[in-house]
């Protein structure tokens, strides 16, 4: 066992302590956890946007606006993200004529893939509103829009928060699929040194899943408090 | 855009036969998987339901584990890491293991011998990587099933002499399996989605026969698309039998 390989790439997470006796070339790439956070953080900007445009146009009653969205929200869903990953990343170059890098490749492939499920959250955080509120808005003089924005919206955005934030755990997780195109992160520098020791993939694949483990029950956790905390305001009303 | 579509060439010779190949491997894949998973899923619900604190601590260990980290991770550790520290005996068993299952055999104007039909150390691996990680969000879809069902059926079971295991198995377990149902299916739909993984460790499933094709035949827009549409067959087959189990089969629970 070399669980000091293991140890060194925890604290130098903890507080940047290098051991120079390992010369191991994970703790020389912090990069790679970087780009998954990035990945994960513009991925899920982006997938709130288009989730949110596609959700609405999904709960439209005019069929042009509706079907492209509900087209794209099944066809999405019901394919494996790498799959979208490498037809995109085939089917890119094809479009534009150039060859495009792998890091902006995923990260559109990211937002694309998760807007779908983002899509269905924001559909059915307005399904459960009560639909009275849409009418009483109505009523009280709104145009359907505004009513959208300053009635509807509101409240589902608050109830979607928690599913928001699982939806956020998996993209997290989905990451690690940029690595099979070749992106350096989290999970490629694992295959990276797991190639060049030799010695330590046991250590090598148990910290990388820890460290995505640590960033994802974060997220899990935060969410289940706020789930609590949002539930608690909700029983009041009903 | 002068990009010249092969479809022709897509769907005769190698590239078709390798696809079919490549679906049965994934069929092959996620039906072992999914009954292991099933299995597997209630054992570490049930764990999570006894009253025995470290079965507890261990099954959420288990299910936290397993689902707060990326199959990628896992089929990685499963391949290249698990062989350190599991014993020798089944290291040298998993690689040892060539079964071809039943004989030769003709489909679609192919004959198949062999390889399709490979039981080696790849394929196991990415069964027991699928399975655990599928049956820690099975047993978390359990789990929600049975709390569910009110607590007080447990109580009467208990009180009409039935032990705690009978309890589960005869009162609570059948009403709540009929609950998960519909989750359970599109958790077998993520599963079959999600088998696309392991490619990644060679096995020969829809995903990496594309990537042969890809290479072979420098037909990658094709390859994928029709990967694409396998997918999507069986997605949209999937959630047609939710729909007709909700339309049809939905078992009111009465309280």
């Amino acid at each position: 066992m070399h669980w000091n390989i293991a140890l060194d790439n925890f604290t130098y997470f903890l507080w940047g302590n290098t051991n120079i006796d390992w010369v191991f070339p994970f703790i020389h790439r912090p990069e790679g956890f970087f780009a998954s956070v990035i990945l994960a953080i513009v991925g899920i900007f982006g997938a709130f946007w288009l989730g949110l445009g596609a959700g609405l146009m999904r709960l439209s009653r005019t069929w042009w606006i509706k079907y492209p969205a509900v087209c794209y929200v099944e066809m999405i869903r019901g394919m494996p993200l790498l799959l979208l990953i490498f037809w995109f990343y085939y089917l890119a170059p094809v479009i534009t004529g150039q060859n495009l890098p792998a890091f902006s490749t995923t990260m559109v492939c990211f937002i694309i893939f998760t807007g779908a499920y983002v899509a269905e959250i924001v559909r059915a955080g307005v399904i459960a509103l009560p639909k009275g509120q849409m009418e009483a808005a109505r009523g009280s003089g709104l145009s359907h829009v505004q009513a959208m924005r300053l009635v509807i919206l509101p409240q589902a955005l608050r109830n979607m928060i928690p599913s928001f934030v699982n939806q956020f755990v998996s993209l997290t997780k989905d990451t690690s699929l940029a690595a099979i195109l070749g992106v350096i992160e989290l999970t490629r520098t694992g295959v990276q040194v797991d190639n060049r020791e030799m010695v330590a993939s046991f250590e090598i694949w148990i910290t990388i899943a820890a460290l995505y483990f640590l960033i994802c029950y974060m997220l899990t956790s935060y969410s289940r408090r706020l789930e609590a905390q949002l539930s608690r305001y909700q029983a009041r009303d009903r | 855009m002068d990009y010249h579509f092969q479809w022709a060439e897509m769907f005769s010779g190698e590239p078709a036969r390798w696809m079919w190949e490549g679906f049965v491997t994934t069929m092959q894949i996620s039906t072992i998987s999914l009954s292991c998973a099933m299995i597997l899923g209630i054992i570490i619900c049930v764990m999570r339901m006894t009253p025995f604190k470290p079965l507890q601590w261990f099954s959420l260990a288990f299910t936290e584990f397993f689902r707060n980290t990326p199959l990628l991770v896992q089929i990685f550790f499963w391949y290249n890491a698990s062989q350190f520290v599991i014993p020798d005996a089944i290291n040298n068993w998993m690689n040892d293991l060539y079964y071809w299952f039943p004989g030769p055999f003709t489909a679609f104007g192919h004959e198949f011998v062999g390889e399709w039909m490979l039981f080696n150390v790849e394929l196991i691996t990415g069964i027991i990587a699928l399975t655990v990680y599928t049956s820690a969000f099975i047993a978390e879809e359990i789990r929600a099933g049975i709390f569910s069902i009110p607590k007080n059926q447990l109580e009467a079971s208990r009180a009409v002499g039935l032990s705690f295991l009978q309890g589960y198995r005869y009162v609570i377990l059948p009403q709540a399996l009929r609950i998960v149902i519909p989750p359970l299916i599109s958790q077998a739909l993520n599963l079959i989605k999600n088998s696309s993984l392991c490619m990644v460790i060679g096995v020969g499933e829809i995903m990496y026969q594309a990537t042969q094709i890809e290479s072979y035949h420098a037909i990658p827009f094709e390859a994928f698309s029709v990967a694409l549409l396998i997918y999507l067959m069986i997605s949209l087959c999937v959630s047609f039998c939710i729909t007709m189990y909700n339309k049809h089969f939905m078992v009111q629970v009465m309280y």
